[in-house]
Parts: structure tokens; C-alpha cells; sequence
């Protein structure tokens, strides 16, 4: 049952992102990354990483992809075609660098998931048993790194600041 | 008792999505004719009342309406997405059901059944995460009916709905500090009266969070794009708003959309503050799952019922006061409705955290034991806050109509207008006069 659903989402993730990026209209385009943003979380409910799961809705489907949706709608892209690849060189350098990429993952498949530092399928467990869904994420975030936390929030004020400084029309 | 398992575990939740989606369905039909009904009474008239006993069946025949309506497809529109848009605006709102707890566990011959569809361990956030997704359909209408006037609402309920639901996530909060867990049981649980133990908080969390139970009407109302917050199908600007170009069942199914938001945002609402399904002032109710998976209490098909009923009572008791409200107050103007959001609320609810996180944390130094005890304590803390809150809610502090600020600078814009308007007649009439003088010196110069 779960091998089912585990190749059910892996191959709605994989054929939804390669529709993505085939797509000539780009709001069907941020549709099917929606889709895959969805797969990718069934992936990580069968892996017990509920949190995970939920947060990847509520960001990347919930908000981010709505900002995507409101640009490509107020720049009314909706049936020109775009591509921000290079012809040529960039071509082969973005090519070269996915097939890369491929043979990073195809390595860690022949080695059956055994990569040091994670220990197996069921090495959350014990974790989730012992403090709920949510805690498992919580409290290593805001005891052991609680100072990259703070500094990645940093950054993120800094992005958003910067954002509206150089957005903002100069007063005449 | 233990919970059930294996193959009657399949079938006892096949048969709860069946039965409960049906009921779901069911009330959105009922909650129009309801809506109908209760704005009739506000404005004194009578409502649909011919088909039917007291007009109950005007809903079927609406949807036969509907049903038999012609459907037009406007020429600009995108075809796949103005089609996608109505499924879109539905799903999010009825597939949150899933996680709401509606009545007691039920027992059978093979193991209680708890009634809630799917009691993920991370309920709440899974609401919250389902609920970010309600604005793909209005995105969706707005942008592929090719219209203006759709385009506006949809950009103004995207952007609505993006702003409001900061402050609804974060209205939550408060109530997972008590609870302690993200599950939706466990928040139903903690408002039983369990005399002794020292678990649950035994009282509903309206008293304790009373603040917090008005931020998270307020908002959800705002995400359901309801008056006072309907901006986005202001009819008077709009037309229609997002779904001015649809006609027949697709606008029907925008309806649905609508009313199953509204309805769960009503079940909501009555489990993370007015008890779920429990039945106040009655201790035979208290049954919950403990953390081994048996069951603590009676489970019994009657209480099961009867809690049903309380919750359904409840549920439809907020969903009239949403009806209430929208038949009562004005709408805002837009500018009124990002300031409240952006500038109001999200800061008050972040307030709001902080002040109760300090307030629990001091009632546990303090030894303080959860119970009817400690609600009050955070019930006073609650008062103070929400005499504050209505206080800046008071007409003209925070959101304002055209009143001192406007009228000010609509005075400065005018008084600057007429001076520039002086200036212009003053250079123009001396310009005038120079040219005349000349004309006139030419003129004598031709008369020489």
C-alpha cells in the first residue's frame, strides 16, 4: 500500500515538474508546480514528516506560488513565451549541470538510501513517538540551532528591507 | 476499549467520508435557504417561503435552475483554467472537514470509532495549510474570465486573503499554547471538565481567550470574503466580482464554494473555542482517547448522537451570527480593509501572543493548576485586553471614513488648486495685457 502511494506522488512529482518547464503558458506552468509542490508532500507524509509535509502546503502551494500567480497576472504574461535560458553555451551548461544533479541522486539510489547520517526509513520513530509531529521539528530549531534560526530571520528582514528600499521611487 | 483496526477500519472510514461529506453537501444547501430566510427576517419581509414546507425545497429548486441554465463561455477567457477556477474555489473549503472531530467516539463490536475523518497529528496546521490554498480559486476566476471587472475582484480577494491570513494563522496560536498539541481532539478534550485532573482547562476556550475568539471570527470572516469584508464582489464597483462571467452551474459551484468555507469556518470556530462537541454542564461526555489508544469514558451510540446534535446546534448558532453580521454591518472601503489587516491586527494578535505566553507562564511559576481556576486568570488578562481593543476599534482611531485626515487634505489639495489657478489668470492676464499693450502700440503705429 504505502510502495503504491510512494510511486503514485513520485511519478505525479516527476511528470508535473517536467510539464513545468514544458509548459508554453506560465500560469499553467506555476499550476503544475503546485501539483508537484503536492506530490512532494505526500512523499513526506509517507516518510512521517508530517510537519514537513504541512509547511510545504502552507508555504511554497499556500504563498509563495501566490505571489508567482499575482506577478504573472499583473504582467499579464499569459500567453507569450518566455525562456531566460541562454541560447547556446547556457543551454549546455544547464544541461550538463541536470545531468549532474541526475547522477548525484542515481548514486545515492544504488546505494540504497544508506547515505551517512540518516539511518533508514524508520529512524524518525522513535522521535515522533516520544514528542508529536510538530515538537520533533521545534525543539532542536529553537534550543541546538536557535542562532541560525535568528540569523536566517535577519536575513530575511534585511531581503525585505532591501526589497522596499530599491523599489521605492525616489521623492522628487 | 481499543480503537478499530484492519479491514472494519477501512470500511467504518469509508463510510464516515460518505456519510459526512453527504451531511456536508447537505448543510451548504441548507445554509443558503438559511441565509435567505434570516436576511428576510432582518429586513422585515418574508423570504423564500412557496416551495415546499416554509420554502425548504427552494434550494432543489435552485440547483434544478441552475442545472437547466445556458452556459455561456465568454470569448476572452482561457478556457482550462475559467474551468479549473469553480473546482478550485470548492475543494479547499470542503476537504477541511476532514480533520474536525464531530461527535463522541462511537463503539461497535470491533473497536470504538472515532468521528472525525482523518485525525492527522497535525490537524491544525493542516487546516492552515488547506485554508492558504482557498485563493487559487479566485486567482483563478479572476484572471481567466479575461473581464475587468473580474480581474479587479480577483486581485482584491487574492490580496485580501493573503493579508488576513497571517492574522488567522496566528490567532490560532494562543489556543495551541493551552492545548499544548496540534491535533483537533486533544483542543476538544481540553475543554471537558474532567474534575481533578490537571490536563484539561474544563472550561470552553471563549472565556479564556475571549480576545483571541474575536480575532479568529473576524479574520475567518475576512477569508471567506464575507460582508463586512466582501470586497471582492463589491457589486456596486464590481459587478460581480471574480465570478461576474460565469454563469449557470459554474456559478453555482462558486456558491457551494462559498457557503462550505463559510460552514467550516463556523465548525472552526465552534471547535477551537466553544467546546467542539461537548456538551456543557454534563460530565457523561468526557470520553477521550488516551495516549495508548484506549478509551477513557462510556462510549455509547446516544451520546454520540446527542453530541452531534450539540455541535450541530453550536456550528449553526455561529454560522447565524456570520449571516447576522452580513445582513447588519456596511462594507469597508478597501484602503479601511488593508489597514486593519496590515496594520491592525496582525500586530494586536502578535501582542496578543505574547501577552498570554507571559500570562501562562506566570500562572504555572505561580503553581496555579489547570482548571476553571486558571481560565479566570486568563480570562481578567482577556478583559483588559479587549477593553483595549474596543476602544481602538471605536469609530474614527483606527480605520476612518473620509473624516479629519481626508478633509484636511482635501482642503490642502484645494487651497494649493485655487493658488495655482490665481497664478495661472495672474500670468495669464498679465500675459494678455502685455500682448494687448503690443497690439494696441501696433495698431496706433498703423494708424500713424
Amino acid at each position: 500500500m504505502i510502495e503504491f502511494f510512494f510511486f503514485l506522488f513520485a511519478a505525479m512529482a516527476v511528470l508535473s515538474a517536467i510539464f513545468m518547464v514544458t509548459q508554453v503558458n506560465p500560469v499553467a506552468s506555476v499550476l503544475y508546480l503546485v501539483v508537484t509542490f503536492f506530490s512532494l508532500s505526500g512523499l513526506f507524509v509517507i516518510l512521517d514528516a508530517h510537519f514537513i509535509a504541512a509547511v510545504q502546503v502552507m508555504v511554497y502551494a499556500g504563498a509563495i506560488m501566490v505571489l508567482f500567480l499575482f506577478v504573472i497576472m499583473l504582467l499579464n504574461l499569459g500567453s507569450t513565451e518566455l525562456s531566460d535560458i541562454r541560447q547556446g553555451i547556457g543551454r549546455v551548461l544547464a544541461g550538463s549541470v541536470s545531468v549532474a544533479l541526475v547522477a548525484v541522486f542515481a548514486r545515492l539510489f544504488m546505494a540504497g538510501g544508506d547515505v551517512d547520517g540518516l539511518g533508514g526509513p524508520s529512524a524518525l520513530d522513535p522521535l515522533l513517538e516520544s514528542s508529536g509531529a510538530v515538537a520533533a521539528v521545534a525543539e532542536p530549531l529553537f534550543t541546538r540551532y536557535l542562532v541560525a534560526f535568528e540569523i536566517t530571520s535577519i536575513l530575511l528582514v534585511v531581503a525585505i528591507v532591501g526589497s522596499v528600499v530599491l523599489a521605492r521611487r525616489r521623492e522628487p | 476499549m481499543t480503537e478499530i483496526s484492519g479491514g472494519p477500519f477501512v470500511v467504518a472510514t469509508i463510510l464516515k467520508v460518505v456519510v459526512f461529506f453527504t451531511l456536508l453537501i447537505l448543510s451548504i444547501a441548507l445554509g443558503t435557504y438559511m441565509e435567505r430566510r434570516l436576511a428576510a427576517f432582518i429586513q422585515d419581509r418574508s423570504g423564500p417561503n412557496r416551495v415546499g414546507p416554509i420554502g425548504l425545497l427552494q434550494v432543489v429548486a435552485d440547483g434544478l435552475k441552475n442545472l437547466l441554465k445556458e452556459e455561456t463561455w465568454p470569448s476572452a477567457a482561457y478556457k482550462g483554467f475559467f474551468l479549473l477556477a469553480p473546482a478550485l474555489a470548492l475543494i479547499p473549503g470542503t476537504i477541511l472537514f476532514a480533520v474536525i472531530p464531530f461527535a463522541s467516539p462511537a463503539p461497535t463490536r470491533w473497536g470504538y470509532v472515532d468521528m472525525i475523518v482523518a485525525d492527522v497529528p497535525i490537524g491544525v496546521l493542516y487546516i492552515l495549510a488547506i485554508a492558504s490554498l482557498g485563493v487559487y480559486g479566485v486567482v483563478m476566476a479572476g484572471w481567466s474570465s479575461g473581464s475587468k471587472y473580474a480581474f479587479l475582484g480577483g486581485l482584491r480577494g487574492s490580496a485580501q486573503m493573503v493579508s488576513y491570513e497571517v492574522g488567522l494563522s496566528l490567532s490560532l496560536v494562543p489556543v495551541l499554547m493551552l492545548a499544548g498539541d496540534v491535533r483537533v481532539p486533544e483542543i476538544v478534550t481540553l475543554q471537558q471538565h474532567y474534575p481533578g485532573d490537571a490536563t484539561t482547562l474544563g472550561v470552553w476556550l471563549v472565556a479564556p481567550l475571549l480576545v483571541g475568539t474575536f480575532l479568529f471570527y473576524l479574520t475567518g470572516l475576512a477569508e471567506t470574503n464575507r460582508l463586512p469584508f466582501d470586497l471582492p464582489e463589491a457589486e456596486a464597483e464590481l459587478v460581480g466580482g471574480y465570478h461576474t462571467e460565469y454563469s449557470s452551474m459554474k456559478f453555482a459551484v462558486f456558491m457551494m464554494g462559498e457557503y462550505g468555507h463559510l460552514i467550516t469556518t463556523a465548525m472552526l470556530v465552534t471547535v477551537f473555542f466553544f467546546g467542539g462537541w461537548d456538551i456543557p454542564f454534563w460530565s457523561g461526555d468526557n470520553i477521550r482517547v488516551a495516549a495508548d489508544g484506549s478509551l477513557i469514558g462510556e462510549p455509547a451510540w446516544w451520546k454520540t448522537l446527542l453530541t452531534l446534535i450539540a455541535f450541530v446546534i453550536k456550528g449553526g448558532l455561529v454560522f447565524a451570527t456570520f449571516i447576522w453580521v452580513r445582513w447588519t454591518l456596511p462594507r469597508f472601503r478597501y484602503d479601511q480593509l488593508m489597514d486593519l489587516g496590515w496594520k491592525f491586527i496582525i500586530e494586536f494578535v502578535t501582542i496578543y501572543i505574547i501577552v498570554i505566553a507571559v500570562a501562562i507562564y506566570a500562572l504555572d511559576r505561580a503553581g496555579l493548576a489547570f482548571g476553571p481556576a486558571y481560565a479566570a486568570a486568563l480570562l481578567g488578562v482577556n478583559v483588559v485586553l479587549a477593553v483595549l481593543l474596543f476602544f481602538l476599534f471605536d469609530r474614527g482611531r483606527l480605520i476612518r471614513g473620509a473624516g479629519r485626515e481626508a478633509e484636511r487634505e482635501a482642503r490642502r489639495r484645494l487651497l494649493e488648486a485655487r493658488r495655482q489657478v490665481r497664478q495661472q489668470t495672474l500670468s495669464h492676464a498679465l500675459g494678455e495685457s502685455a500682448r494687448l499693450a503690443t497690439t494696441a502700440d501696433d495698431s496706433s503705429e498703423e494708424g500713424r
